[in-house]
């Protein structure tokens, strides 16, 4: 169309471009990692107020083991995703399915070796009310941000499988899959304020 | 035509997809505005039963023992009642009124159509955003059917009675899981929204429609969503953990070795004040997120009703962005009292000043704006005169409450009460009915009658003050707020001024039945509205009928030239130029 340079004394009349030149739905995505990140704080901001304000904090953690191979899966997983990412821009459908899958299967470890992690601390009596450590709060507190990352690790691997099937199959498109990278990035960036504030600290010496 | 044809989906067919799932944005923002009229109803009503309780304590109001048999025996409310009434009075109108109505439902129906889009980017999010906060409604109403009856902690919850259970009063159990329950799922519907709104000013915007050209009620709109993002998502991991601490046995806000009603309480280690630090949080936000809105529509309505631009777009625009910043440095300004470390005190205190800054920046540009203007006067601007007076009275009272030294004075009395009220609540009230009168011939294409709504308006504008005047001396005598009676104590002269207020409440809530009247009435009966009723210049006078078409622009997009501030240019064909006019203007106020 002629008026998209047509200007009236400096009233330019132009395309807009978006403002960031960023998609609506990878809008929505970083969108949702600021909702999600104040969400996040929010927890962590009242684990550290409670922790501080309690003199018996327990210390219960021995070995940092199973934390460590937790972290390495999760980060791992991040890298595959890349690798995914890439494939699809590059083209390579069946690669990045490949890659996406994978990661789906990093994060399906990483909720196990969680649960097995948990189940182990259930049996040393570890309850959300109680503990036999200390502050019962100890328990509270990690439960409930612990929880709230793996429901967020489960919602991710979902949608990984999900999008993975769907982008296979033709309905999405790598820009869907970089989308669902951002997002599982983020739960991995997430993990990492989890592991020091409530790993590290916590544990005994 | 210089507009440009789009691809668009064909209306739905369905009664279901048209009026009740819809995924059109009007349909939905014409729900919100439903929700929130039946809300604000309920939330005066609720009003005049706490006002005729305070002035005429042992009064029986009939039939409410219908209601609770145990908090209104015989119609005679009791103090826990008063209290659960109150709660859910302001309950319903911060959260479904003040929140549902200026930001989702104006901002829904209009922001779209401002900015040139058919839609927002997700209609099905914008859907479940309406239907989810629905059902938080839903929720928070059952609250008075089950058990002994809703919540008496205030719509803040402090803990920790709030997160003891039953043993703190009537509705301290299944009432505050409902309570919690109902804001957790309503935080979920204003994320979505504030997701879609956001998306929608950033990527939505038509050809030639820069920031800069947006009107004052899209960045209104677009500036609330940003604060709407945080601020809901850090109340809802709060309400968890709140019923993290009634249902799973927890104790994040209940500390140990605590004795209520004589028992003492299985829970330790919590902190009262984290329930505080996190509800604040969100709390002072949500003062601006119900505010903000007001201050975009008042000078959207106003602008073409002076034929004049505003002193200034830009220094608004930055105005209400800085408020929305400072927002979230203030909030420790409602815990002058609560124990916190003094030092705390005066840090939250500098920037509560400071924020007066912007504030009175905004006044100031409305004040120069208005000073030699020809104003025209109708229902819409005389609202939005009444929205500016109200935000300046409630306003100076808040410099006062800022000071910790007479915060502590004043803090709990009625003189908080009269000055929140005002500031947010009536002004708020007051942005709403300026934005409908303006916009329902938009919205319906029949105009209101503007006989019944410059009546509305005196009545309104006068009882409101007659309302809430009186608080600010009650609260200076020393009146605690949230007391159900003073009968028997230090109060008891204050009681016929009490009931001047509720006589006041209870004529100028008849005045409210004025305006649904008409509301009703127009929307059936109504005058047809011209195309362009107050000679306004932004995007939605621009569509081809009233109400728009399903895609807003008939099949086309427009393509937008000028700032939506052409008003009195020289040597324009008329006295106003569309922004979707192509005309040469040589003087205008364009800043893009």
């Amino acid at each position: 169309m002629s008026h998209a340079d047509l200007t009236l004394e400096g009233y330019s009349a132009a395309i807009m471009p978006p403002a960031f030149s960023i998609p609506a739905k990878k809008m929505a995505m970083w969108l949702f990692i600021i909702a999600d990140s104040a969400t996040f704080a929010a927890c962590l901001v009242a684990y550290g107020y409670l922790r501080v304000a309690d003199a018996h904090w327990p210390r219960p953690f021995h070995s940092i083991t199973n934390v460590a191979i937790m972290t390495v899966i999760l980060v791992t997983s991040s890298l595959t995703m890349l690798f995914g990412i890439d494939a699809a821009k590059a083209g390579d459908k069946a690669k990045a399915v490949r890659w996406t899958m994978i990661t789906a299967a990093g994060g399906i470890l990483f909720a196990l070796l969680h649960i097995r992690e948990w189940l182990g601390l259930i049996d040393e009596g570890m309850r959300l009310f109680q503990n036999p450590w200390g502050s019962a709060l100890f328990g509270a507190s990690f439960f409930s941000i612990t929880g709230l990352h793996l429901l967020h690790v489960t919602g991710g691997v979902i949608a990984l499988i999900v999008v993975g099937i769907r982008y296979k199959g033709g309905r999405y498109n790598s820009d869907d899959l970089e989308i669902t990278g951002l997002y599982w990035h983020f739960v991995d960036l997430v993990w990492m304020f989890v592991v020091p504030l409530v790993y590290l600290l916590n544990l005994s010496h | 035509m210089h507009d440009v044809p789009v691809h668009h989906h064909a209306p739905p067919t369905s009664f279901l997809r048209k009026h009740v799932f819809s995924l059109d944005h009007k349909v939905i923002g014409k729900q919100y505005y439903g929700l929130a009229l039946i809300a604000v109803f309920v939330g005066m009503i609720l009003s005049w039963l706490m006002r005729i309780h305070l002035g005429w304590t042992n009064l029986a109001i009939p039939g409410l023992q219908l209601l609770s048999k145990s908090g209104a025996p015989g119609g005679i409310i009791t103090p826990e009642y008063y209290l659960q009434l109150m709660t859910m009075h302001a309950t319903i109108m911060v959260f479904f009124v003040l929140t549902t109505a200026p930001f989702a439902a104006f901002g829904n129906y209009f922001l779209p159509i401002q900015v040139g889009a058919e839609d927002m980017p997700f209609p099905h999010f914008n859907m479940m955003s309406f239907w989810v906060t629905f059902i938080g409604f839903v929720v928070l109403m059952s609250s008075f059917f089950v058990g002994d009856g809703p919540t008496l902690g205030g719509w803040t919850q402090y803990a920790p009675l709030s997160a003891v259970g039953a043993v703190s009063g009537p509705g301290q159990g299944t009432g505050v899981v409902l309570w919690a329950t109902a804001i957790a799922i309503f935080c979920i519907g204003q994320l979505l929204g504030s997701l879609n709104f956001i998306t929608t000013t950033l990527d939505m915007r038509t050809r030639g429609m820069s920031m800069w050209r947006l009107p004052f009620s899209a960045w209104a709109w677009f500036i609330t969503s940003i604060m709407g993002l945080t601020a809901f998502a850090v109340l809802m991991p709060a309400c968890i953990l709140l019923i993290l601490d009634h249902v799973a046995g927890t104790s994040f806000f209940v500390p140990g070795n605590l004795v209520i009603n004589g028992q003492i309480q299985p829970h330790s280690g919590g902190s009262t004040l984290l329930w505080q630090h996190l509800f604040w949080f969100f709390g002072h936000p949500e003062v601006y997120i119900a505010i903000v809105p007001g201050m975009g529509i008042v000078s959207h309505v106003l602008t073409p009703n002076l034929r004049r631009p505003l002193l200034s777009h830009r220094v608004m625009v930055y105005s209400m962005g800085a408020l929305a910043v400072l927002s979230y440095m203030v909030y420790g300004h409602h815990m002058f009292v609560s124990g916190m470390n003094p030092v705390s005190s005066l840090v939250f205190s500098f920037p509560t000043l400071v924020i007066t800054i912007p504030s009175t920046i905004v006044v100031l540009i409305w004040m120069g704006s208005l000073y030699g203007a020809k104003l025209r006067i109708n229902s819409p601007s005389l609202f939005a005169l009444g929205f500016i007076s109200m935000f300046i009275t409630g306003g100076i009272s808040g410099f006062f409450l800022a000071q910790p030294s007479i915060d502590i004075m004043l803090h709990a009395t009625y003189f908080v009460v009269g000055h929140f009220h005002l500031v947010m609540g009536v002004a708020a009230m007051f942005g709403i009915f300026a934005g409908t009168y303006f916009w329902f011939p938009k919205m319906f294409g029949r105009m209101m009658n503007e006989t019944l709504g410059k009546i509305h308006f005196w009545l309104s504008f006068v009882g409101a003050y007659c309302i809430f005047m009186p608080f600010h001396y009650l609260g200076i005598a020393g009146n605690v707020r949230r007391y159900p009676a003073f009968t028997d104590d230090y109060l008891q002269p204050l009681i016929p001024l009490h009931r001047f207020i509720t006589v006041a409440a209870v004529l100028t809530g008849i005045a409210q039945f004025i305006f649904l009247y008409n509301l009703v009435h127009s929307r059936f009966w109504g005058k047809p509205a011209p195309e362009n009723p107050w000679e306004a210049t932004s995007l939605e006078w621009s569509t081809p009928s009233s109400p728009p078409p399903f895609d807003n622009f008939g099949g086309k997009l427009p393509t937008v030239y000028h700032d939506p501030h052409q008003y009195g240019v020289e040597g324009a064909s008329a006295d106003y130029v569309m922004q979707t006019s192509p005309e040469q203007i040589k003087s205008g106020h364009d800043e893009a």
